[in-house]
C-alpha cells in the first residue's frame, strides 16, 4: 500500500507543479481554478482515482474468454447487482486507503479550499458514490463487450487511455474551450471524476451536478442490465 | 561478434504478437492515441497562457516529444521489468538463470512491446512539427544532438527501469514503487523542468536525471540560458548521462541478482 | 560429475508480527554430502519442503550455497554459472522453457543460437529425439496449445539439444498420464545406458525411480537419510513384505510356517500375509500357499516409497536420540 501511495503521491505533485505553472502565467486564476482550488482538484482526483476505481481489471471480460463466465450466469443471483455490491463493499475500504490519503496529504503540504458550507461534505459523499456506481456501470459495459468480441482487450486499452482525460482527472473539464466542455457534460465521462470535485469546491450548480451523475448511473446501470439479458441470451442459445 | 541470438529473440517475441494480429493493430492505434491525449493536455493549457515556465507551446512540444519518444523506445524493451514480480513468483526467472546468457538481456528481449511503435510514432510526428515551428540555427552538431537526444533518453529511461524494478528483488510490492519513478519521469520529462518544486526537481530531474532526456538537450537547439542557471554545455551531455546512468544500473542489477541468488527461495 | 559436501543453504524470511519486523533463519539444506559418477542415473526423492529443490538450485548454478563445496563436471556451479548452463540440461515439471505463443520448432531454433549448437549436430540430435519421442505431428503447433505430455516431451528435447553431460529433472512426471510417463521414462532410461548421460531426477512418483534410477537417495529436513540401491533401501527398512490373497471360497488363512496372517477382509475372501524377505521368497511362499488353498488372485505389495521415508526418518530421530 504504501508503494501504491508514493507513485499516487509522485504523481499528485507532477500534476500540481505542471497546473500551477499554467496558473502563475495566467495572472493566477484559469476558469474559476485559482491555486487553492486546483491543489484541492489535484488531490481529490488522485483520492478519487482509486476510490471508483477507474481504471478496473477486464476480471469479467477473462472469465467470458475463457467460458468461466457460465459459473457465474447460472448462480442464483442477478450478476451485475451481484458485482456492484462487491464494488461498493470496495469502495467502502477504498474510501479509507485510497481516498483519504491523497487528501490529507493535499491539506498538510499545500494551500487547500475546504468547502464553504458544512452542507457540501454530505453532497460531496453522495456525489463520490455516485461517481463509483457510474463508473461500475462504465466498466462493466466494458467488460461485457466481451461477450460479443470475445477479445476486448483494445476497447478496455481505449477506455483505459481516453478516461482520464475526458472524466477532467487530468486537466478540469471547465479548462477547455466551451464548445468541448458543453459536448463532454453531455457525456457521462465527467460523472465520474469532475462532479465530486465541483461538488466539493461548489463550482456550479450541485444540484444540476447530481442530477446529471444520477442520469447516468441510472442509463448506464440499466444498458448493462440489457446487455447482460441479451449475453445470457447468446450463451444459452450457443451451449455456453 | 557474429552474435545473432538476441536478434532471433525478438523476433520470435515479434512473431508471437503477430499471432494476435488484430488485436495487435488496435493495440497499436490505442498506444499513439495515448500519446496524442498528453499533447490534448499541453495544447488545453496551451489555450489559457502564452508560455509554460517561460516557453512557449512548441518549445514545450518539442521537449514532450523528446520525452515521448525516449520514453516509447525504452518501454520497448525495458518495459518488460514491470513483469519481474510475475518473473520471480513463477519461477521464470530461474529458467533464465539456467541459460548461457546474461539475466538482463534476456529479459529486455522477452516481451518486446511492439505496440509501442503507436506511442513512438505519435510522438515523432509532433517532433517533426515542433521542430519546424521553433526557431533553430541549425548546425551539423545540432542536427546530430536532436538524432541523439531521443535514442541517450531512451537509455536513461531504460536505467531507471532497471534500477528501480531491481527493488523487487527484495520487496514483493515493489513494483507500484518503481512505477512512480518509471511513468513518473515518463510525465515528468515531458514538461521544461523548471515548472516544478525545488525537492521534486531535485530527485526527477537530478537524482534520477530526468532533466537530461529532453529540457536541457532542448535548451542547447533553442540557443536558451537555462532558467536554473546551468551552464549552456549541460545540453549537450546527455549522451555522456546516459552512459553513466547505464553503467549504474548494469552494476545494481548485477548487485540485485546475486542478492537473488544468494537468499532467494 | 557432481561432487557435494557439507552442502549448507539458509533462508532468512521475514516474520512481521505487529509493526516490528522480525529475520528469522530457516535452514532448508543442512549439511548435504554426495557423489554422482558419470553416466549414473540417480533419484532425489523426499517430501515436500524437505530440500529437494533447493538443492537442485544450488546445483544449477541458480542458487549460491551458503557454506559447503560443491562441482558440477569440475565447474564450480555458482561461480560459473553460464559454462555450466553450457553442459548441462534442465528440465523443470512446472515451469517451461519453451516459447508459449511460438511452434515447438520455433523453441528448438531458438535454443540452438542461444547454445551455439552447429547445425549438424542440432540436426542429428532434434531428429533422434523427435524420432524416439513422437514429437513428429507437434513440431509446427504453438506451445500453449500442447497437451501436458507433448509439452513435456518439448521440455525434454530442448534440455538435450546441446548434448548436456548431466540433465536434471525437477518432477519430470508430475501430472502426466501413464502412457506419457511411460514413455518418457523409457527414453530417459535409453539417453542414460546408450548417451551415457548422467541422469538426477526428484519425483514423487515410485515407479519413476524404480523404472529409471539403480539408485536412491532420500533427503529430509535437508539431510540425506538414505542412499543405495532402491531395493536396498527397502530390504534394510521394511524387512517384511506383504502377500495379499483372494480365495476362490471364504475360509480361513492358509497356515504356511514363517508367514504371519496379517488380517482378513471380506468375510474371508481376502487375506493378508507378512513375511521376511531374508528367510523366503515370494515365490516358494506362493508354491506352498496354493497347495493348501484355491486361489483366485494375489499380489504382492512392496512398502510404498512414502512409507520407506516415513521409516527412514524415524529411524534417523531414534538415532538422533539415542545420541
Amino acid at each position: 500500500m504504501l508503494a501504491g501511495m508514493t507513485a499516487n503521491v509522485v504523481f499528485g505533485m507532477l500534476r500540481v507543479a505542471i497546473l500551477a505553472a499554467a496558473l502563475e502565467a495566467a495572472d493566477g486564476e484559469i476558469a474559476d481554478y485559482d491555486i487553492a482550488a486546483t491543489n484541492t482538484y489535484v488531490w481529490i482526483g488522485q483520492g478519487l482515482l482509486g476510490f471508483v476505481l477507474l481504471w478496473g481489471t477486464n476480471e469479467l471480460a477473462e472469465r467470458v474468454r475463457s467460458g468461466d463466465v457460465v459459473v457465474d450466469l447460472y448462480r442464483p443471483w442477478h450478476l451485475q447487482s451481484a458485482m456492484l455490491a462487491q464494488d461498493l463493499g470496495r469502495g467502502g475500504f477504498a474510501f479509507l486507503t485510497r481516498l483519504a490519503p491523497p487528501m490529507v496529504f493535499g491539506v498538510l503540504l499545500f494551500p487547500f479550499q475546504f468547502p464553504a458550507s458544512s452542507a457540501q461534505w454530505p453532497l460531496f459523499l453522495v456525489s463520490a458514490v455516485l461517481a463509483l456506481v457510474v463508473s461500475f456501470a462504465c466498466r462493466f459495459l466494458v467488460d461485457a463487450s466481451a461477450f460479443w468480441l470475445l477479445d476486448n482487450r483494445g476497447l478496455y486499452g481505449f477506455w483505459n487511455v481516453t478516461s482520464g482525460l475526458l472524466c477532467g482527472l487530468t486537466v478540469p473539464v471547465s479548462f477547455f474551450p466551451g464548445w468541448a466542455r458543453d459536448v463532454l457534460w453531455l457525456t457521462p465521462f465527467p460523472a465520474l471524476m469532475q462532479a465530486p470535485i465541483d461538488v466539493f469546491l461548489g463550482h456550479g450548480d450541485v444540484t444540476g451536478v447530481l442530477l446529471h451523475q444520477l442520469f447516468w448511473a441510472v442509463a448506464l446501470l440499466g444498458a448493462g442490465h440489457l446487455v447482460l439479458q441479451r449475453a445470457v441470451r447468446k450463451v444459452v442459445v450457443q451451449g455456453g | 561478434m557474429a552474435d545473432t541470438v538476441y536478434p532471433r529473440l525478438i523476433g520470435a517475441r515479434l512473431r508471437s504478437q503477430m499471432s494476435y494480429r488484430a488485436s495487435f493493430a488496435l493495440d497499436l492505434a490505442t498506444q499513439a492515441l495515448a500519446q496524442w491525449v498528453e499533447l490534448v493536455v499541453i495544447l488545453v493549457l496551451f489555450s489559457h497562457v502564452n508560455a509554460l515556465g517561460g516557453f512557449s507551446k512548441e518549445e514545450v512540444l518539442l521537449m514532450y516529444a523528446f520525452a515521448g519518444i525516449a520514453f516509447g523506445i525504452a518501454d520497448l524493451f525495458a518495459g518488460q521489468l514491470d513483469n519481474l514480480p510475475t518473473y520471480i513468483r513463477a519461477g521464470t526467472f530461474d529458467v533464465l538463470l539456467l541459460r548461457p546468457l546474461g539475466t538482463l538481456p534476456q529479459i529486455m528481449v522477452s516481451d518486446v512491446r511492439l505496440r509501442r511503435i503507436g506511442r513512438i510514432a505519435g510522438a515523432l510526428a509532433v517532433m517533426v512539427y515542433a521542430l519546424a515551428q521553433v526557431s533553430v540555427v541549425w548546425t551539423p552538431a545540432k542536427v546530430a544532438l536532436a538524432i541523439a537526444t531521443p535514442l541517450a533518453g531512451a537509455v536513461i529511461f531504460s536505467a531507471i527501469w532497471v534500477v528501480t524494478c531491481s527493488v523487487c528483488f527484495w520487496i514483493v510490492e515493489g513494483r507500484e514503487f518503481a512505477n512512480a519513478f518509471t511513468y513518473g519521469s515518463g510525465a515528468f520529462t515531458s514538461y521544461p523542468v523548471n515548472v516544478y518544486s525545488a525537492p521534486l526537481r531535485w530527485v526527477m530531474a537530478f537524482i534520477v536525471p530526468g532533466a537530461f532526456v529532453a529540457y536541457y538537450p532542448s535548451l542547447a537547439l533553442l540557443g536558451k540560458q537555462d532558467p536554473l542557471g546551468l551552464p549552456g554545455w549541460v545540453g549537450w551531455t546527455s549522451p555522456l548521462v546516459a552512459a553513466l546512468a547505464a553503467g549504474v544500473a548494469a552494476l545494481v542489477w548485477r548487485f540485485a541478482v546475486r542478492h537473488y541468488r544468494g537468499t532467494g527461495s | 560429475m557432481i561432487e557435494v559436501r557439507e552442502l549448507r543453504r539458509e533462508f532468512r524470511i521475514a516474520t512481521s508480527k505487529g509493526l516490528r519486523r522480525n529475520h528469522k533463519t530457516v535452514t532448508a539444506v543442512d549439511g548435504v554430502t554426495f557423489d554422482v559418477r558419470a553416466g549414473e542415473a540417480v533419484g532425489y526423492v523426499g517430501p515436500n519442503g524437505a530440500g529437494k529443490s533447493t538443492t537442485i538450485k544450488m546445483l544449477t548454478g541458480i542458487l549460491v550455497p551458503t557454506s559447503g563445496h560443491l562441482r558440477v563436471g569440475g565447474v564450480d556451479p555458482s561461480r560459473q554459472r553460464r559454462d555450466l548452463a553450457r553442459r548441462i540440461g534442465v528440465v523443470f515439471g512446472q515451469r517451461s522453457q519453451l516459447w508459449w505463443d511460438l511452434p515447438l520448432q520455433d523453441s528448438f531454433d531458438l535454443l540452438r543460437s542461444i547454445y551455439r549448437v552447429p547445425a549438424q549436430d542440432y540436426r542429428t540430435r532434434l531428429d533422434e529425439c523427435v524420432e524416439l519421442l513422437g514429437l513428429q505431428e507437434t513440431l509446427l503447433t504453438p506451445v500453449r496449445q500442447l497437451s501436458l505430455g507433448q509439452r513435456m516431451r518439448g521440455e525434454i528435447t530442448a534440455a538435450l539439444l546441446h548434448a548436456p553431460e548431466l540433465l536434471v529433472l525437477d518432477e519430470p512426471t508430475i501430472g502426466l498420464d501413464l502412457e506419457s510417463k511411460e514413455r518418457l521414462r523409457e527414453f530417459l532410461a535409453d539417453i542414460n545406458t546408450r548417451r551415457g548421460t548422467t541422469l538426477l531426477l526428484t519425483t514423487h512418483d515410485l515407479d519413476d525411480i524404480e523404472r529409471l534410477c539403480p539408485r536412491l537417495m532420500v533427503i529430509d529436513h535437508g539431510r540425506v537419510l538414505a542412499d543405495g540401491p532402491l531395493d536396498e533401501l527397502r530390504a534394510e527398512v521394511t524387512p517384511e513384505r506383504e502377500l495379499v490373497i483372494d480365495l476362490r471360497e471364504p475360509g480361513p488363512a492358509p497356515d504356511v510356517p514363517g508367514v504371519t496372517a496379517v488380517r482378513s477382509e471380506a468375510g474371508g475372501l481376502r487375506h493378508h500375509l507378512t513375511f521376511r524377505r531374508a528367510e523366503t521368497t515370494a515365490a516358494q511362499l506362493i508354491t506352498q500357499v496354493v497347495r493348501q488353498v484355491e486361489v483366485h488372485d494375489l499380489a504382492v505389495v512392496e512398502p510404498e516409497i512414502d512409507d520407506v521415508i516415513r521409516k527412514l526418518y524415524q529411524r534417523q530421530l531414534d538415532q538422533d536420540a539415542h545420541r
